[in-house]
């Protein structure tokens, strides 16, 4: 399995080796040449990932709902994300009148390129990552919220009321959902020491999803509401903003935000994986294979919570943000911290069972708080109501 | 180090020189600012040069740096919600028509 | 000219750009992304100088929060969707003597006076930067790190309470 598991390193080797024994070109020339080659690889797997996850999103999605999804184009509807390309290509391409042209055109190259930026620190395999930053975790952040630019870009160039009002209401829900994002990665890097992707995934014997749940379902809150998916996703609902900052675009431009939307989806669920699922770690198949397994099962996930649950909106959106993620976040990184530190030295199962304890205190403390909040504002809300009869 | 320190202190000074322009010659408060954070930018710069070529086993350069952050942020928040007040009580955040004591 | 050189001219020229468009452009709006490419390549010129970690909060903090402030403030200062209006006041002929006599006087002083009065240090990068970067923070330099998230907190009050609608 070692020749399977090793495959790609062992082609990049052999390229390198041509470039620099065969040819031999300086070794500035080549790391230049390598790092084009490797974004070039990294935008085509985006956009490979583009066409399996369509695919994939809209057949779950309606067997789901109870019905079968495209069947026509290619067996089992396959192909059908092609002719979803070739409509977009061929539709006419609209800037309105008083629109800003170069920030109108500009706009979804910026919203594609932080999710292309992300595939860079994901680690796919042993030893298979495009460079192992010592601040991976931070950088992941960083990138994640030059989103936020380009949607206000988009907005601001449609020159168009409800493009701004749908930009608006879409950089509100983005900055508070990256701060409970922010806490849960912090309690991931306290409990591993390092903040490099790489290290994380080697100190994971044990997978952090079950070491530290609340974090765990933190980070994949927060992460549905980044990436602007169900239940989360009144910034696109039809029914309500028409479409929201999007409003103008059509054709190719308008493709390139659903690109970068699932290509972002990818990206979420391969860190997703990466700092709670323990990465690539995985018995008998190939290291990159167990990568892309686990990824794909946590976007099953998402696709299943985007069929189950109904759409929130935008106050309660922002209320469980800022008065519920955030200060379980908060709690659960001071709880971590304190086992953590208290029990630096003992055995790894006994760190284990503490962490998960604690955590699941966490969880019933919470549900205890909640309920009795609930109570209270339903017993308020019967007063008013009694009150006014 | 292929590059010497000069050139990253003449980068520094370049760029602070843009942002005092900015900061004296603009009309609209909100561009004073982003000329007051090209500053803050060009003292970054030069912190963390001074920093690598002088003395890298010394954290104090990274840390005053991040306390520069801290403060540029701070700054940043305070003055744009004055320039959202003043515009809501005065309609405009043009600087010359923002003089009070004025007559 | 090695790769390092070519590196830092190509983005002290991003930044230099980025810097020129704040201050130069009358569409305010194009003015801040010419602001968020100058952060971009200021964070280029960190990692150039081997400070990874405040490469990174460079683009969090600044790209990520401070740019969308400065545009929201924008977009909630114009008054209907009017773009250009004359954008320097009377005085800009004598601000830009005064920036290029600075720069001057500067760049004499760095190229012709100083030039070999910073030594520099033999010592290589230390092992674990990050490492010691949060050592420091919470043991040596613990006051000013205190003391400013202290200052945080009052700023976020004080926005708060300035912006709230009376």
């Amino acid at each position: 399995m070692n020749i399977l598991d090793d495959l790609f390193i062992t082609i990049g080797q052999w390229w390198t080796a041509l470039l620099s024994n065969t040819l031999g070109l300086p070794d500035g020339i080549v790391l230049v040449i390598n790092g084009l080659i490797g974004g070039l690889i990294f935008a085509l797997l985006g956009v490979v990932m583009v066409l399996v996850l369509t695919y994939m999103e809209r057949k779950v999605f309606s067997r789901l709902q109870d019905r079968i999804g495209p069947n026509r184009w290619g067996p089992f509807g396959v192909l059908q994300a092609v002719t979803d390309a070739i409509k977009m290509l061929i539709k006419e391409d609209i800037v309105p009148d008083e629109a800003d042209r170069l920030l109108f055109n500009l706009a979804p190259v910026l919203m594609v390129i932080p999710a292309v930026m992300l595939y860079t620190v994901l680690p796919f395999g042993r030893g298979m990552q495009g460079s192992d930053l010592g601040v991976g975790a931070l950088y992941v952040v960083a990138i994640g919220s030059l989103t936020s630019i380009a949607v206000m870009t988009a907005g601001w160039s449609s020159n168009n009321k409800y493009g701004l009002l749908g930009a608006f209401r879409v950089i509100a829900q983005l900055v508070s959902y990256e701060i409970p994002m922010v806490l849960a990665v912090a309690s991931v890097v306290l409990v591993t020491g390092s903040m490099s992707l790489v290290d994380i995934v080697e100190s994971q014997p044990i997978p952090n999803a079950i070491l530290m749940p609340v974090a765990f379902l933190v980070y994949m809150a927060a992460g549905m509401a980044e990436l602007g998916r169900s239940p989360f996703d009144l910034l696109e609902a039809d029914s309500e903003i028409v479409a929201g900052y999007f409003i103008e675009y059509s054709g190719m431009k308008f493709a390139l935000f659903f690109l970068a939307e699932y290509i972002n989806m990818f990206a979420v669920a391969g860190l997703v994986t990466t700092l709670f699922l323990s990465g690539w770690k995985g018995p008998v198949l190939p290291t990159w294979l167990w990568f892309f397994i686990k990824t794909f099962a946590v976007v099953f996930v998402f696709i299943w919570a985007r069929g189950s649950w109904p759409r929130f909106r935008i106050d309660h959106m922002l209320n469980f943000a800022w008065k519920f993620l955030v200060p379980l976040a908060l709690v659960n990184l001071m709880v971590v911290g304190l086992v953590d530190k208290l029990l630096t030295d003992a055995e790894m199962w006994v760190r284990a069972v503490a962490l998960l304890g604690s955590n699941l205190v966490l969880v019933v403390v919470t549900l205890i708080v909640v309920a009795w909040a609930g109570r209270r504002s339903r017993s308020a809300a019967l007063r008013t109501i009694a009150g006014a009869r | 180090m292929d590059v010497s320190l000069t050139w990253y202190l003449l980068v520094a000074a370049a760029l602070f020189c843009m942002g005092l322009y900015g900061v004296l010659a603009r009309r609209n408060a909100v561009a004073i600012l982003m000329g007051v954070e090209l500053m803050l930018n060009a003292v970054n710069i030069n912190l963390v040069a001074f920093w690598r070529y002088v003395r890298p086993d010394a954290m104090a350069g990274q840390v005053f740096a991040i306390i520069v952050y801290t403060v540029a942020a701070a700054e940043a928040a305070v003055g744009l919600a004055l320039f959202i007040a003043i515009y809501r009580s005065r309609d405009t955040v043009v600087v010359e028509d923002i003089d009070l004591m004025k007559g | 000219m090695s790769i390092e050189q070519f590196v830092f001219i190509a983005l002290s020229a991003i930044t230099l750009l980025g810097g020129w468009i704040v201050i130069t452009n009358r569409n305010l709006y194009r003015a801040a992304l010419g602001l968020v490419l100058s952060f971009f390549g200021v964070a280029g010129l960190y990692a150039l100088l081997d400070a990874g970690f405040l490469a990174v909060v460079q683009v969090l903090i600044y790209v990520g929060a401070i740019s969308i402030l400065i545009i929201f403030a924008i977009m909630l200062t114009r008054r209907v969707m009017d773009r250009t209006a004359v954008q320097h006041n009377a005085q800009w002929g004598i601000s830009a003597l005064v920036a290029l006599a600075l720069f001057g006087v500067i760049g004499y002083t760095l190229l012709f006076r100083a030039a070999d009065q910073w030594a520099v240090s033999s010592t290589g990068l230390p092992e674990k930067p990050i490492e010691m970067l949060g050592e420091a923070l919470v043991t040596t330099y613990a006051l000013p790190f205190e003391v400013a998230s202290v200052l945080l907190l009052v700023a976020l009050v004080g926005a708060i309470v300035i912006a709230r609608e009376k």
